[in-house]
């Protein structure tokens, strides 16, 4: 059935002189024998090799596979890698030198960087607008990062800041291990610390991040944090968030209970518009847990805030 | 339609204002409503041929785009040489980089093959290059920039070479169709942009309202793909939403159209210069039959649809012989948009346009674990799981491997996404047989095999595992031996993998009648195998042809020793 389809499309192709004649003369004469050398026929019967051909190894659509018609490849070592390059024969070495150099930065060794804002908006709660924001900026190649992270939020006064300056290092293909330093802006007490951490993609498409940070005062606090983005439709895209802060240890001065010491559940509704560029709408509950609620409560302290959210999310 | 008829007429109408400015400025087949290309009228021919790279605003569907050229055009001029010439092409470059030119799947020698850092060190702002090489073959081949992000930006153009003897292929018209896509952002805008955020450009994902609706997989399967982190709507990296493809240089308002006189038979020569984009072309209402794949003669095979990787080409045969027109569709493989073109008996005609066909939905298949049903992660004591490194010792496995393909299938029988319940006639590599004798039937003296490896998250690509600019050694080669390659696609996407300086016999069809190609697209999860005689003395690029893919890295030299004048 396939040398008739192949005949039948020959032919439909090859119904003049021009094809007639070539197939007269298909072979070089210096070509070596072929295993379905075509014999010269006249021209009628010049479409037959294929056909003869069809029937004798059946090619065409259902060919047999190659270890049918070919046979296994030697077993011969490659041959040593060679360590000069042809084009320098040519041209002058120094300037093929240069030009190598570019190639291997045009070849994956590009820079790129990004800046994302992830949270930028206004809180609404109990007829009290406050703001908030979270971003962070990368630059460089696939494997190295310098990454700067900064978040906070206040209404009159900055409640907290901070901003993080850190390395970071894709370690598996959804992860990155990132080191670096936090330094605190809020009024209040601040600290510096050393920090380490981790940021990716979790199965099931749960963007995660952890850190832990190491205080100029000799205190070590921790911090979780998820999303999801839920593609309601090919822009419409729910996101919830959960970030859990952490203490190792009861720090009065801030106000921080050992263990858990804040919760935070969220819920944005975003409008991508671009991707790069999605107002959005919500709702953030945050909590305190533990000894940090004590701390709250005895300052007479909000242990749970409800606040109504609008804000954009943006990168570039 | 009435839009597109009064532009076709405003068009015809020609000598209007600055319409003719840009219009003029394109060779003769390239134009709207072009007559057919004369066999023997060459656009540019002979011994001596001079190319200008420079910026030009291009204008595409109403739109001006910032373009490089080759003078002045999208496409470049068609050159046209033949069979046993010298060419001799100089280059002068007017733009503030450099640039240069690779002459696609010609055989020359490796100092003329066009790649900077390669073959040469590239052509310097307000330099210019003489390239210099017999010809030693025919048929339908292209040239392009091997610079930066050029050949993204239009730096590209068709090459036909007549052939020293008798035609085989008998027509009595031919046409050029060079499939493009244009961004009107800079290519490295968009490149850092797949950096920056994975499937940025994807507007057509899995939703919570196309499940309601019943569309794409089942929660269960979301769930499972989920677990593994892997988009199965991610079948092209850059779509539609940024993209316009084209036609000779034309989006789809403009409606490139060529002429035929019904009865005649009409030579397509099909080129994908597109970047980024794999095409799925169908003429409705018309069976094509394809006379050539990547320059070289096949048995002619009969199709309605053809899928064209990037920097394939394909030259068909069409019939048409009723007095009316016929739509040409390019759809992008992801079915994000379309490039459009008409064949019409007159100028200003149309033919309905159909609509994009559903997005294909990716498998286990294209993972390269399909177990002939279900997915499960063991089977006859293999490791089924994604991403094991015993299944491809040779990968370096780092954060640019997301998976390894555990059981790569050979999909060369397969005609590719999106195509399963399409219910015609769509080619096949297996379909494809040499007309001629293969030229070297030698039993291969060793294999090869190469993994295409990437991570769609990070967007890094790379072969085996490490991307050029990190990799220091060649891939050796014996002057004349002959090898077999096996390349394995341990990722989820296409890879059209093109060698310089060689053709390779894909392993397809009868032994001694293998389909000769420069360029192979590996399907998804799949593997290809093919022998190439290391016949070309001098270092070579090897390659994808999805050119942010191989910007990424997906790209390696092959060095093929002795040189010529050297012992062995």
């Amino acid at each position: 059935m396939n040398a008739l389809a192949t005949l039948t499309a020959v032919l439909a192709v090859s119904a003049t002189p021009a094809l007639a004649q070539h197939q007269g003369h298909p072979m070089p004469p210096a070509e070596p024998p072929a295993t379905s050398a075509p014999t010269a026929a006249p021209a009628p019967a010049s479409e037959a090799p294929p056909a003869q051909e069809g029937m004798a190894t059946m090619p065409g659509m259902e060919a047999p596979t190659p270890d049918a018609t070919d046979e296994e490849p030697g077993s011969e070592p490659a041959p040593p890698v060679p360590t000069d390059f042809a084009a320098d024969r040519i041209f002058d070495p120094a300037v093929m030198a240069r030009a190598r150099a570019g190639l291997h930065k045009e070849h994956g060794g590009s820079i790129n960087s990004k800046v994302m804002i992830s949270l930028g908006e206004l809180q609404i709660r109990d007829g009290e607008t406050g703001y908030r924001w979270e971003g962070e900026a990368w630059v460089g190649g696939d494997i190295n990062r310098f990454v700067v992270k900064t978040e906070g939020e206040g209404a009159d006064a900055l409640e907290g800041a901070e901003v993080q300056a850190l390395y970071s290092r894709a370690i598996s293909p959804f992860f990155d291990l990132q080191a670096g330093v936090r330094q605190d802006f809020q009024s209040g007490p601040k600290r510096t610390y050393a920090t380490v951490g981790f940021e990716g993609v979790a199965p099931y498409w749960f963007d995660t991040s952890g850190s832990l940070f190491l205080s100029n005062k000799g205190e070590v606090f921790g911090r979780v944090e998820g999303t999801y983005d839920l593609r309601l439709t090919q822009r419409w895209i729910l996101q919830p968030r959960i970030e859990a802060k952490l203490s190792g240890q009861d720090v009065p001065e801030l106000a921080l209970g050992s263990g858990v010491s804040n919760i935070e559940l969220g819920l944005r509704l975003r409008f991508e518009i671009k991707r790069e560029f999605a107002p959005y709408v919500g709702v953030s509950l945050d909590r305190k847990v533990g000894g940090t609620a004590d701390y709250a409560r005895t300052a007479g302290n909000e242990v749970e805030a409800t606040s109504a959210v609008i804000g954009v999310r943006a990168w570039f | 339609m009435p839009d597109i008829a009064r532009r076709t007429l405003l068009k015809k109408a020609g000598l209007l204002g600055a319409g003719l400015a840009m219009t003029s400025l394109l060779p003769a087949w390239a134009r709207s409503n072009a007559d057919g290309l004369v066999r023997d009228l060459p656009t540019l021919s002979g011994a001596d041929i001079k190319l200008r790279i420079g910026h030009t605003a291009w204008p595409i569907d109403g739109r001006h785009g910032h373009a490089v050229t080759i003078n002045g055009t999208v496409p470049g001029p068609l050159i046209r040489l033949k069979e046993g010439q010298i060419a001799r092409i100089a280059v002068t470059n007017d733009l503030d980089e450099d640039t240069s030119i690779h002459w696609h799947g010609l055989i020359v020698p490796f100092q003329m093959d066009g790649v900077p850092g390669v073959s040469f060190p590239g052509i310097k702002p307000g330099e210019t290059f003489a390239y210099e090489f017999p010809v030693v073959q025919s048929g339908t081949y292209w040239y392009h920039s091997h610079s930066g992000l050029q050949e993204l930006q239009g730096h590209y153009a068709p090459i036909i070479i007549q052939p020293r003897d008798a035609d085989p292929v008998a027509y009595d018209r031919e046409h050029v169709i060079v499939l493009g896509d244009f961004s009107f952002e800079h290519p490295h805008v968009v490149y850092r942009k797949l950096k920056q955020q994975a499937g940025v450009f994807n507007m057509q994902k899995e939703t919570v309202a196309g499940l309601l609706a019943g569309r794409d997989q089942s929660l269960r399967d979301r769930i499972e793909w989920a677990k593994m982190r892997m988009d199965p709507t991610d079948i092209s990296d850059v779509t539609g939403s940024v993209y316009t493809y084209l036609v000779n240089g034309h989006g789809p308002q403009d409606n490139w159209t060529a002429l035929f006189k019904p009865g005649e038979r009409v030579r397509l020569r099909f080129i994908n210069a597109a970047a980024m984009t794999i095409f799925n072309v169908r003429i409705p209402g018309l069976s094509m039959t394809v006379v050539q794949a990547d320059g070289q003669n096949v048995k002619p095979v009969p199709v309605d649809e053809f899928q064209i990787a990037n920097a394939e080409t394909f030259d068909v045969i069409v019939q048409p012989t009723e007095d009316r027109a016929f739509t040409l569709v390019a759809e992008a493989v992801d079915r994000s948009g379309m490039a459009r073109a008409t064949l019409a008996p007159r100028p200003g005609m149309v033919a309905a346009v159909p609509p994009l066909r559903e997005r294909p939905v990716a498998t286990m298949r294209d993972m390269g674990m399909d177990m002939g049903g279900e997915g499960g992660m063991s089977m006859g004591g293999m490791d089924m799981s994604m991403r094991n490194g015993d299944n491809a010792p040779q990968v370096k496995l780092g954060p640019g491997v997301q998976m390894i393909s555990p059981m790569p299938a050979d999909r060369t029988g397969e005609p590719g996404q999106g195509f399963q319940d399409v219910g015609h006639k769509v080619l096949v590599y297996t379909d494809l047989e040499a007309l001629a004798s293969n030229p070297d039937t030698r039993t291969p003296s060793r294999s090869l095999e190469l993994h295409l490896t990437g991570n769609m998250e990070r967007f890094m690509w790379s072969f085996d595992g490490e991307a050029y600019s990190e990799v220091t050694k060649p891939i050796p080669f014996r002057l004349n031996e002959r090898v077999r390659v096996t390349l394995v696609n341990d990722s989820m996407m296409s890879h059209p993998i093109h060698t310089h300086g060689h053709f390779f016999e894909l392993l397809v069809g009868p032994k001694g009648r293998h389909p000769r190609k420069h360029t192979v697209n590996v399907a998804p999860g799949g593997k290809v195998t093919f022998d190439m005689t290391a016949d070309a003395p001098g270092d070579w690029a090897l390659h994808c042809h999805m050119l942010m893919h191989m910007h990424a890295g997906m790209f390696r030299i092959m060095s093929v020793r002795p040189l010529r004048g050297e012992g062995a």
